[in-house]
C-alpha cells in the first residue's frame, strides 16, 4: 500500500488486502569466508540486506529457523562458526530505524568476530554467500473491509503473499516500521487496542508465513470473539 | 473456462490467475519473440510450447523462432553446453566459424521479426550472436541460460560474454549458476506445465499397459530415470546403483528412458555405452522413445516406485519436478537445480556417488511410508514454487522492469 492509498483507507476507515511477491536478482557478489562477507557488506545495496533478512520467507524451502537471517545460517551452515551466527542471529533488524544502520551493526559484529580469530574458516567453492536483490511486484485483490471484525473472515485465507505484504513488507513501508493492521486498527480510537497489542506481541522471525498467519487468527479470534 | 490460461484456476486458485492478468496489462500490445534451437526435445522446448500460447492469452503477441544449422554448428553448440558445465574442451577454430556464420545466416532470415520485436528472449548460447548480427534493435533483449554455469570451462565463457554482455538482462535458473554481467542478471527457475499430458494425473490401467508394453513387472519396485542420453545425466551411475541395491532386492526393476534432442549430436553414442552396459539384465529396460511420447512418459513415472535423476551436472532437473508433482521421492544427484528442489528427507535424497543411490534406494523401499510421506511433500512444493504460472509471473515482472524501468518495487493497482 502506498503512502497515498494508506491515507485513503484510513480515512475511509477500508482495510484494502493486496498481496505481492519477489524475483530475485544476481548482484553477481560472493564471498568465502567472514572477511568477504563483511567486504561486500560495506557496499552491497539495501535492498539486498532486505532480502537476506526477510526474503526467505518468500523462498522455496522447507522449515528451518533456527537462524532468523541467510548471514547467520551461512556462517552455521557452511564456516561452521556458530559464535558469529548466533551474534547475527539475534539481530532484531525491525529494531533499525534504516538499512544503512543494519549494515554497520553487521559489518561490526563480523569485524570483532574477524578480530577473535587466529583462521578466518572459508567456504567450498560451491557454498560461497552468493548476495542477491529483489523486486517486489504488489497485486491488487478484490478484498477490502470496512469493519475490523471482517479480519476474521479474510486473514485465515490470507495468501502467504499478503501475509508477506500486510506484516513483513509493511515495516519498511509504514514510518512507525509496524505491521499494516496496527494503524488501521488504531484509526478506530481505543476500542482495539488489546487486539493491536496482540497483533504488535508477533515475533515475526524465526518462524514461516504459514505460522504468522496463524498466529494472527489467534489474536483475532482471542480479541475479536470476545468482542462480539 | 474458455481460455487455456484460465483453466490453470483448479490447480493454482483464481488468485495466482488474477496476479497473471494484472502484470500483462501494462504489457498488452507488445510483441515479444523467443528464439532457440530445436522445437522439440528437451526442457526449453517443453516450456515454450506451453509459453508461448499462455502469453499469446494473456494478451501478449508472442512467437517462437528455431534457427537452423548444420552438423558442424550443432557440434560447436553441444561443446559450449559441455563446456559451460564445466568440461575442458578444446574446440576446433572451424566450428568456432560455423557457429558465427550460422548465426549470421539466421540473422538474416530472422531481421523483420527481431528488430520490430520489443522483447526478445534468446535460449541458451546457440543463438546468442543473433545480438550482434541485428544491429538496429527496437526493443530489449534478454539471454536466458537453462545451463549449470556453476563453473564454466573459462576459454569458451570468455568468448560467449562477448555476445552475453550485449544484451539488457539476462536469466539464470539459480544464483550458484549467475555470472558477472553488465547488466541485472534476474534469478528465475523453470517450471512444469500441469497440463501437459506428461503431468495430467492417469488411471492406473493406462500405466500398466504402457509398463506391459515394455515388458515390465507392475507388481514389482521400480526405479525411473527419465533424461536425454547424456553423460551428464549419469546413466551408468544409474545401472550401478541399480546393481548394489538389487543384492538387497533381487525383485528391483530399472528404466532409463530418453528421447533424443535434435541439437544433441553425443546422444546414439552414449546410448550405445547405455545398452553396453546394461548387457543382458531383463530387469534393466534402457527405452528410447519419440519425442512425443509424453503419456508413456507419464506412465512410467506414475507407475515408478523411485524417481531417479542422479545427474553429475544438471541445469534445473525438470524432470525432477515431474517426478515429484507424481507424489514420488527422488534420488538426485546433488548439483545443480536439483538441490533446490530434492530436499533432504522432505521431498527424496541428494546423492553424491552410485553407492550413496542404492543406498537411499534400499532405505526408501523398506521405509514405504516415509516414501509416501515425501511424495506428498513433493507435489506441494512443486505447486507452491514450480508451476509454469510462477515462471510465467516472473517472466512478465521481469519484462515490466525492462520495458518501463521500474527498479525495486512494483505496484499494480
Amino acid at each position: 500500500m502506498t503512502n497515498k492509498s494508506r491515507t485513503k483507507s484510513l480515512t475511509h476507515q477500508s482495510f484494502i488486502v493486496r498481496d505481492c511477491a519477489l524475483i530475485a536478482m544476481a548482484t553477481g557478489k560472493r564471498a568465502r569466508s567472514l572477511v568477504g562477507l563483511r567486504d561486500h557488506l560495506e557496499t552491497i545495496e539495501q535492498e539486498s540486506i532486505y532480502y537476506h533478512f526477510w526474503g526467505g520467507l518468500l523462498r522455496p524451502q522447507f522449515e528451518d529457523y533456527e537462524y532468523h537471517n541467510d548471514f547467520a545460517s551461512w556462517a552455521a551452515h557452511t564456516l561452521n562458526d556458530r559464535t558469529i551466527a548466533e551474534r547475527l542471529g539475534i539481530i532484531d533488524s525491525t529494531k533499525y530505524e534504516t538499512l544503512d544502520q543494519l549494515r554497520q551493526e553487521l559489518v561490526e559484529l563480523i569485524d570483532e568476530r574477524v578480530d577473535e580469530l587466529e583462521v578466518v574458516p572459508w567456504a567450498p567453492r560451491d557454498k560461497q554467500f552468493e548476495f542477491i536483490v529483489s523486486d517486489i511486484v504488489v497485486f491488487t485483490t478484490k478484498k477490502a473491509i470496512q469493519d475490523p471484525k471482517a479480519l476474521l473472515n479474510i486473514v485465515p485465507k490470507m495468501s502467504l503473499g499478503s501475509i508477506f505484504y500486510h506484516f513483513i513488507d509493511a515495516r519498511r513501508r509504514s514510518p512507525e516500521r509496524t505491521d499494516d493492521f496496527t494503524p488501521w486498527l488504531k484509526s478506530f480510537g481505543k476500542r482495539y487496542q488489546d487486539l493491536i497489542d496482540g497483533i504488535m506481541g508477533i515475533d515475526p522471525c524465526l518462524t514461516s508465513l504459514s505460522a504468522l498467519r496463524d498466529e494472527l487468527t489467534e489474536e483475532l479470534l482471542k480479541h475479536l470473539m470476545v468482542n462480539k | 473456462m474458455s481460455r487455456l490460461i484460465d483453466q490453470y484456476m483448479l490447480i493454482t486458485g483464481p488468485d495466482v490467475i488474477e496476479q497473471l492478468h494484472q502484470l500483462a496489462k501494462p504489457l498488452k500490445g507488445l510483441r515479444v519473440v523467443h528464439v532457440n534451437a530445436t522445437k522439440h526435445g528437451g526442457g526449453v522446448a517443453e516450456i515454450l510450447h506451453k509459453m508461448i500460447p499462455l502469453m499469446n492469452d494473456l494478451g501478449i503477441e508472442t512467437e517462437w523462432e528455431v534457427i537452423q544449422g548444420n552438423p558442424d554448428f550443432y557440434s560447436c553448440t553441444k561443446m559450449f553446453h559441455n563446456a559451460m558445465q564445466g568440461s575442458q574442451v578444446q574446440i576446433p577454430e572451424q566450428l568456432f566459424k560455423a557457429y558465427e556464420h550460422t548465426n549470421r545466416e539466421n540473422a538474416e532470415s530472422l531481421k523483420k521479426s527481431l528488430s520490430d520485436a520489443d522483447i526478445v528472449f534468446i535460449h541458451d548460447p546457440q543463438p546468442a550472436p543473433l545480438i550482434e548480427n541485428i544491429k538496429e534493435r527496437k526493443g530489449k533483449w534478454v539471454w536466458r541460460c537453462h545451463i549449470d554455469a556453476n563453473k564454466p570451462f573459462r576459454p569458451v565463457w570468455k568468448y560467449l560474454r562477448n555476445y552475453v554482455s550485449q544484451y539488457d538482462a539476462s536469466v539464470f535458473s539459480l544464483s550458484a549458476f549467475a555470472q558477472p554481467l553488465p547488466h541485472p542478471v534476474y534469478l528465475i527457475p523453470p517450471s512444469i506445465d500441469p497440463l501437459n499430458e506428461k503431468n495430467v494425473p492417469l488411471e492406473r490401467s493406462e500405466c500398466v499397459a504402457v509398463l506391459e508394453e515394455f515388458n515390465i513387472d507392475p507388481e514389482r519396485p521400480l526405479l525411473v530415470q527419465v533424461s536425454r542420453f547424456d553423460r551428464f545425466k549419469d546413466p551408468i551411475g544409474v545401472i550401478q546403483a541399480y546393481r548394489l541395491a538389487k543384492q538387497f532386492i533381487p525383485t528391483l526393476q530399472l528404466v532409463l528412458a530418453g528421447g533424443g534432442a535434435s541439437d544433441d549430436p553425443e546422444g546414439e553414442l552414449v546410448l550405445e555405452e547405455v545398452r553396453s552396459a546394461a548387457a543382458d539384465d531383463v530387469d534393466i529396460h534402457v527405452l528410447q522413445l519419440p519425442d512425443d511420447s509424453h503419456r508413456k512418459i507419464n506412465a512410467l513415472q506414475t507407475a515408478a516406485t523411485i524417481i531417479v535423476q542422479k545427474s553429475i551436472r544438471e541445469g534445473f532437473g525438470l524432470t525432477v519436478t515431474e517426478g515429484l508433482w507424481k507424489q514420488k521421492p527422488v534420488i538426485g544427484g546433488n548439483t545443480g537445480g536439483i538441490r533446490l528442489q530434492v530436499i533432504n528427507h522432505h521431498t527424496g535424497f541428494l546423492v553424491n556417488s552410485p553407492a550413496g543411490a542404492a543406498l537411499r534406494i534400499r532405505y526408501l523401499l523398506r521405509n514405504y511410508d516415509k516414501s509416501l510421506e515425501m511424495g506428498i511433500k513433493g507435489k506441494e512444493y512443486v505447486r507452491e514454487n514450480f508451476l509454469i504460472t510462477r515462471h510465467i509471473r516472473e517472466y512478465l515482472t521481469m519484462m515490466l522492469s525492462l520495458v518501463y524501468g521500474t527498479k525495486h518495487r512494483i505496484d499494480l493497482k
